[in-house]
């Protein structure tokens, strides 16, 4: 297992943010989704987010959704998650696993943590638990050092701002927008007091997510957060070339290059 | 009994606690962090509003001049003598926009107006709570868009039609089942990101905390109005209440009042649909497992994953695979009853109270005249024509007719219906 914690600081080192890419497994398949994550981390990935598709995802737009759907049509199953979890985690980054809970529950929150432990992943992203509600995940994962990776948004008061970053793990994830996971043309002008607030309240790294989608967004946020998430411009990579392998690989790769060179830039 | 003196009772046994947790198990929060705050400040605002005489006197008087309420309680006698226990039926029906749901809306649409945010998003299954969230919308001049699973805008266009008459916006959900659970998940993604001047009208007694008290709240008058009507007008109370559970808002609204009254048995009766061996159905605390669903740790439809089960009914106001999670409590406590009631046996209970009484249910309310009707039946065996249960009767059928014309068989002059009613013998004939 490799820590989230050490992959940003390795960023920091070499003086820029971290580039954490997002994608459903499953697919376009079980095997396929490994193979294009493994591509991300190979173009410049710094840490893997792999999505647990889910029947009922809120927080998702209709990108996420769709790939997320069609790995459910496709028959993936909890377990499956954990083979691709082991698959990219084999590559040496922090590899974590970002699920709604019932899922989890479903699966027994113990043994979810000892089998994601044992697949080498780094933590959990929970959208729908916040650390209030989340007691049982967070003894958990601290028995076993599991990242917990917790979210705020804009939205939050400074008091939960504070409580989310002293009870997060690895780093806190910073929704740029109030809004549901997608690509967007516009950068948001609330990320970066909401990076301000968590960095007021602890030194835990911050990464920012929901809307970039290019090199010059990942640049522009690079600048103020400690790391750039990006799901649903991978995904699309990949719903576009649907049916055709090479071609979803080739979109990502380039992709992943443009965005690594964005969070490299912005120091310059 | 008037309203203020229900909503400031102290918390019982079966109430949430601070968290949102009835039992300390079932309900509670579990949501994205971008609607904590939403969720928090309608919780106080919630809480300081039913504390607030002004508020719930004008929640009082909206539901007396513009709602109707309180509904009547009306003696079945010929469904009574049938059966062999005193049938009473809660007229729910027969408020303004032809269900319980009127109650809920205008509670939630009044306390929009206190939040001073001007646009409200509801989800319909039915239609039903589309329909009095527009009129609640129209009546208070808020913004309204409603969300509703392209299913089930097919399967009941005449409503999407009432919405969109009182301005509406209808958002057909084409994700997923395109069912009522659908329609939420795409309400919750459209708070999320309107919250700043948007109120989402919850629809049923699901779904994060606040929601599921604060619906049984504004619903509550049901139980509490079923509950004095029956000792003025027996002199006792009732031996059973009944009702239908979907996610459970009028449910819980009458079964309230009651909770207390050891000596009243509970009833909700589930959706069946083509059986429950089938699995096609949406009995989920019958046939449900503990889980997390649209916020709340309850009772849920769900696959060894934990991924939602897709649930079937043949009304879509009871298509939901979660419930609302104080039933869970009182299901797991043993304080109520829950128990399917197939499509078929709905139906029926529908057409049965048609030529007996003169009145024609929602599908959703007769799944619950069906149960009564077996529950009744056994208390007059035990206790004699004089046992009495309440039927919560939530709503009238009009909406309903599509689907009871293609189940029936009906307009067909020289054929004629072609379903067997005989349910209880003597009361039917074909």
């Amino acid at each position: 297992m490799t820590s989230t914690s050490a992959a940003f600081a390795q960023a920091r080192a070499e003086g820029r943010a971290a580039l954490i890419g997002y994608l459903p497994a499953g697919y376009p398949s079980v095997a396929g989704s490994a193979k294009a994550m493994q591509v991300m981390v190979e173009a410049g990935c710094d840490a893997i987010e792999i999505g647990l598709p889910y029947s009922d995802p809120v927080m998702d737009g209709p990108t996420i959704q769709a790939a997320a759907q069609a790995a459910l049509d496709g028959g993936i199953r909890t377990a499956d998650v954990l083979r691709v979890v082991e698959q990219v985690a084999a590559t040496g980054v922090p590899t974590l696993v970002m699920t709604y809970w019932n899922p989890i529950e479903r699966y027994g929150v113990e043994r979810w943590a000892s089998d994601l432990a044992n697949a080498g992943g780094a933590g959990l992203i929970t959208p729908d638990i916040t650390p209030d509600h989340g007691s049982e995940w967070i003894a958990a994962a601290d028995a076993r050092d599991l990242d917990k990776v917790f979210l705020v948004a804009p939205s939050s008061t400074d008091e939960r701002v504070a409580m989310t970053a002293a009870e997060s793990r690895g780093f806190v994830y910073a929704a740029a927008v109030m809004g549901v996971t997608g690509a967007r043309d516009a950068s948001s002008d609330l990320a970066g007091p909401l990076v301000a607030r968590v960095r007021a309240s602890g030194d835990i790294p911050v990464a920012v997510g929901i809307g970039v989608s290019n090199g010059d967004q990942a640049a522009e946020v690079a600048a103020y957060a400690d790391g750039v998430i990006v799901g649903s411009a991978f995904v699309r990579c990949l719903l576009d070339h649907a049916g055709d392998e090479a071609a979803g690989l080739d979109a990502l790769r380039a992709l992943t290059t443009d965005l690594a060179e964005g969070v490299r830039r912005a120091q310059e | 009994m008037t309203q203020t003196q229900q909503t400031q009772q102290k918390p019982g046994k079966y109430d949430a606690d601070d968290r949102g947790y009835f039992g300390g198990t079932w309900g509670g929060r579990f949501m994205p962090e971008a609607l904590v705050a939403a969720l928090d400040e309608l919780t106080v605002a919630w809480q300081e509003a039913m504390a607030d005489e002004t508020f719930v006197g004008e929640f009082e008087r909206i539901l007396r001049d513009y709602a109707g309420t309180p509904s009547r309680l009306y003696h079945a006698e010929r469904l009574s003598a049938a059966v062999g226990a005193r049938v009473l039926l809660k007229r729910e029906d027969l408020n303004h926009t032809g269900a319980h749901k009127i109650r809920n809306v205008m509670g939630q649409a009044l306390l929009t107006k206190r939040m001073g945010k001007s646009r409200v998003i509801a989800e319909t299954g039915a239609g039903q709570h589309g329909v009095a969230s527009a009129t609640a919308a129209a009546y208070f001049d808020l913004d309204c868009t409603v969300y509703m699973g392209a299913v089930d805008t097919r399967r009941q266009a005449l409503n999407v039609a009432r919405m969109q008459l009182l301005g509406a916006k209808v958002v057909p959900v084409e994700s997923g089942s395109a069912t009522l659970k659908d329609a939420i998940n795409e309400a919750l993604r459209d708070w999320v990101a309107s919250v700043d001047h948007t109120a989402y009208l919850f629809g049923t007694a699901a779904g994060p905390h606040p929601f599921p008290s604060m619906v049984r709240d504004f619903c509550r008058g049901i139980g509490d109005e079923a509950r004095a009507q029956c000792l003025e007008q027996y002199g006792v109370l009732p031996d059973a209440v009944a009702a239908c559970v979907g996610g459970g808002s009028n449910a819980i609204g009458i079964f309230t009042a009651f909770l207390e009254d050891e000596g009243v048995e509970i009833h909700g009766f589930e959706p069946g649909g083509d059986g429950v061996e089938t699995g096609r159905h949406a009995a989920t605390i019958h046939a449900g497992e503990a889980g997390v669903l649209h916020g709340a740790r309850t009772y849920v439809l769900q696959d060894e994953d934990g991924q939602t089960v897709e649930s079937h009914s043949i009304s879509a106001g009871l298509d939901y695979p979660g419930v609302g999670p104080q039933h869970s409590l009182l299901a797991a406590t043993g304080r109520a009853t829950y128990t399917p009631v197939t499509d078929a046996e709905a139906m029926a209970a529908m057409a049965l109270l048609s030529r007996t009484e003169g009145i024609i249910p929602a599908i959703e309310s007769a799944h619950a005249v069906h149960g009564a009707i077996e529950v009744a039946k056994r208390l007059g065996r035990e206790k004699g024509p004089d046992a009495t249960i309440i039927v919560n009767l939530s709503g009238r059928g009009d909406k309903d007719m599509g689907t009871a014309i293609e189940w029936f068989g009906l307009g067909d002059a020289e054929e004629g219906p072609e379903a067997d009613l005989e349910v209880v013998e003597g009361v039917t004939q074909q």
